[in-house]
């Protein structure tokens, strides 16, 4: 008969367990990704295919798409960004809260893509940090599951984000 | 007599027509007529029957010419479908009278010319800039402003409205409550701002800001040869990325006198009706989704991504598929291609008859839709109104069937045609477009006919990679034309096609170069959505966002 601290341990470990704190966090915040998306072009279009039914966003926790910056901690920017939009791509940056996470879908987003014009931003990381970017134009939906899933990774690894942590909002805001 | 002449003759009494200049290339009738006289000309022109519709406005800036500004306006007949493209010539610093007061429809296409090129139109009580934020300097598609000087915008404009005469839109009212909707907002779409003073829950005014996606596909056009254009056009309405691509290639493929073969032919045309298709699917689900039903969007999804997988077997792209070349497509069709067509269309028939009971027989979509803001026959045609919207609104005008192109005159369809022009018979009528695109493609899914996919003249196409990698003069001919481009001869054409949402027009001029000197688009959606603020005058919030969503504006072809 096992007797004394060994039988509390086991009897514990039938209904608890034991992990650390930032760990678990993690794990939630991971598995609990609510995107907002920015959808501006065709990436945009590409994205509702990602949420629609044949991708299905919802298989990898970020089902619930938030259009309010407040309830959101996954931004998902899909589609060019130009000079006029960045004003209002920053302020809705800010508006979300801690945790914050940024995913770059489409080579617009991401390096302003083929268009080298005279009118578009090259690239949204020149005024908000970006965690993942995901390249293709627009980006098949299955890159963009596994950007999703990359950000995951990193979450749950808690990778350090010096770009976000050293980010300064451009002066004007 | 020729249509030029019979202008000609009924001109003559009344304006002093030695000045003016009349000729016809490419097949285009052409008038260039000095600024005194262009008011004139256009009402004439307007009231006397010949020309019912104010197609686009553009500029074209020629620095070494003398007076180094065109104003282009492109007028339609919708009886014979014909058209006349007049010009006048402008100095630096000289202005035009507007003609805001002939078609309501000028508005934003001045506004957008003056943005662009800084020519102003007189009696416009809105020229501001539209495309371009408001701390741009500089008027970007003039030829000495360089591609890619950008310039960064630190803010955003507060709520305004246009000026009417009587207030000046940066003054708001203070009995009302004023609301900003969008740019990042769902119901606009991503990129549109509408901007409202509210009693209640009535909207006394509106304001349209658009801009938010202007990527410079233009400007952008001009500085790449003819074929490196086509992936830009893609991304036009991308929605129906197919479409763009052979309204492009058509155009340059008039103005290059080729007419592409048979089996190339048959191929965009079953490319076009798909993209109809997907392209109402997105109205349609979208639209549903707008007024609170999600399952519509989720349902037609499906469809969507069947047509994406047929896209993607054909040229391995789904949503840009850059599939045309010009002088016909960039391969041919893989084995058993138009069988699988065959096979979704049977079951996207099934998915209309669902659809449609989903929606038009719903009775909370009815509720929200029937009546609603409706667009009176006239209105629509003064606004320039084209496509879906403007059948909805009684007036029975498809390219497809009045200057029909690619074989589309051998085919059997109907138009489908609205009586109220609200937010319903929009919907009626693209729903049962959808049905006719099924039909068409059918028909030409059973006979299509066999041959070459593209023409095969050395100056145009480059060869096969087998000729490239294989035989000495492939490998010339592909050096050739990469190095010397395909140079077009020197002139200018219009060209338009039956896009999803209306008449998609491409007005060219080539200087002999192998890049496009000016390419202008004229987007459907562009005429339409400058009626927006007038047609929810008095309606509510809730009305309006359905407006928007029925006009199914895109902004990759508002904005370009
Ligand atoms: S990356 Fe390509 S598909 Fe995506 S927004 Fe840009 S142009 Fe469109």
């Amino acid at each position: 008969m096992i007797t004394g601290t060994q039988r509390h341990d086991d009897m514990s470990r039938s209904f608890a367990l034991t992990t650390r704190l930032d760990a678990i966090i993690a794990w939630g915040q991971k598995n609990a990704l609510w995107p907002m998306p920015y959808g501006t072009a065709c990436c945009g279009i590409e994205l509702m295919s990602v949420m629609g039914p044949k991708y299905d966003l919802a298989r990898f926790g970020a089902e619930v798409v938030r259009f309010s910056p407040r309830q959101s901690d996954l931004l998902l920017v899909a589609g060019t960004i130009t000079e006029k939009m960045a004003p209002v791509l920053v302020r809705i940056y800010r508006q979300m809260l801690e945790p914050k996470f940024v995913i770059s879908m489409g080579a617009c987003a991401s390096s302003g893509g083929f268009y080298r014009a005279y009118h578009v931003l090259q690239g949204c990381d020149k005024v908000i940090p970006v965690d993942v970017y995901v390249p293709g134009c627009p980006p098949t939906p299955e890159a963009v599951l596994d950007g999703v899933m990359l950000l995951q990774r990193m979450i749950q690894k808690r990778t350090p984000r010096p770009w976000k942590d050293n980010w300064k909002a451009p002066d004007y805001e | 007599m020729s249509k030029l002449t019979e202008i000609k003759s009924e001109l003559a009494p009344r304006f002093s027509v030695s000045q003016f200049e009349f000729n016809s290339a490419f097949g285009d009738d052409v008038l260039v007529v000095p600024k005194s006289d262009i008011f004139q000309v256009l009402q004439f022109l307007r009231d006397s029957g010949k020309f019912d519709f104010l197609i686009d406005v553009c500029g074209v800036h020629y620095p070494q010419r003398q007076k180094p500004f065109d104003v282009v306006y492109h007028l339609f007949n919708s009886k014979d479908a014909s058209r006349l493209r007049v010009k006048v010539p402008l100095a630096e610093g000289e202005s035009i009278p507007s003609a805001l007061p002939l078609w309501k429809g000028a508005d934003w296409f001045e506004r957008e010319a003056f943005d662009m090129f800084g020519i102003r139109f007189d009696g416009h009580p809105n020229l501001r800039k539209i495309l371009t934020h408001h701390q741009f300097a500089g008027h970007p598609l003039r030829k000495d402003y360089e591609a890619d000087r950008q310039q960064h915008c630190t803010e955003t404009l507060p709520i305004h409205f246009d000026h009417d005469g009587a207030t000046r839109g940066d003054v708001l009212n203070e009995r009302y409550m004023p609301i900003n909707l969008g740019p990042s907002h769902p119901a606009m779409h991503g990129t549109l701002r509408v901007m409202a003073e509210l009693d209640g829950e009535t909207v006394v005014r509106a304001a349209c800001e658009i801009g938010y996606l202007h990527r410079c596909f233009e400007k952008m056009a001009e500085t790449h040869p003819y074929n490196q254009v086509i992936p830009y056009t893609d991304r036009l309405n991308y929605c129906s990325a197919p479409m763009n691509n052979v309204g492009y290639c058509k155009t340059v493929e008039k103005l290059l006198g080729v007419e592409i073969p048979a089996r190339a032919q048959a191929m965009r045309v079953i490319l076009c009706e798909l993209s109809r298709i997907i392209d109402h699917i997105i109205a349609v689900g979208t639209g549903g989704v707008d007024l609170g039903a999600l399952t519509s969007f989720f349902h037609l999804f499906t469809y969507r991504e069947k047509v994406y997988t047929l896209f993607e077997k054909l040229c391995g792209a789904r949503l840009t598929v850059s599939m045309t070349r010009i002088g016909g497509m960039a391969q041919d069709a893989p084995e058993g291609w138009f069988d699988d067509v065959m096979v979704f269309v049977k079951e996207m028939r099934q998915g209309i008859d669902e659809i449609s009971q989903l929606m038009l027989g719903n009775k909370i979509f009815i509720k929200r839709t029937q009546g609603i803001a409706p667009v009176k026959a006239a209105d629509a045609i003064a606004w320039g109104y084209t496509g879906p919207l403007l059948r909805a609104s009684g007036v029975g005008l498809d390219l497809r069937k009045s200057k029909p192109y690619y074989g589309y005159e051998g085919l059997e369809f109907d138009i489908p045609v609205g009586t109220n022009g609200d937010i319903y018979d929009r919907y009626l009528v693209r729903i049962e477009e959808m049905r006719q695109s099924c039909r068409i493609i059918e028909q030409v899914c059973r006979s299509v006919p066999g041959g070459d996919y593209t023409i095969r003249d050395k100056g145009i196409v480059l060869p096969e990679k087998k000729d490239v990698y294989g035989n000495i003069e492939g490998l010339m001919n592909h050096f050739m034309l990469v190095i010397k481009g395909l140079r077009p001869p020197v002139g200018e054409v219009y060209d338009a096609t039956e896009a999803a949402n209306g008449e998609l027009g491409f007005y060219l001029v080539s200087d002999g170069s192998a890049n496009p000197y000016r390419l202008k688009v004229r987007p459907p959606c562009f005429a339409i959505y400058q009626s927006f603020p007038t047609v929810v005058k008095g309606w509510q919030v809730a009305d309006a966002i359905a407006t928007v969503a029925s006009m199914n504006v895109i902004a990759g072809e508002l904005d370009r």
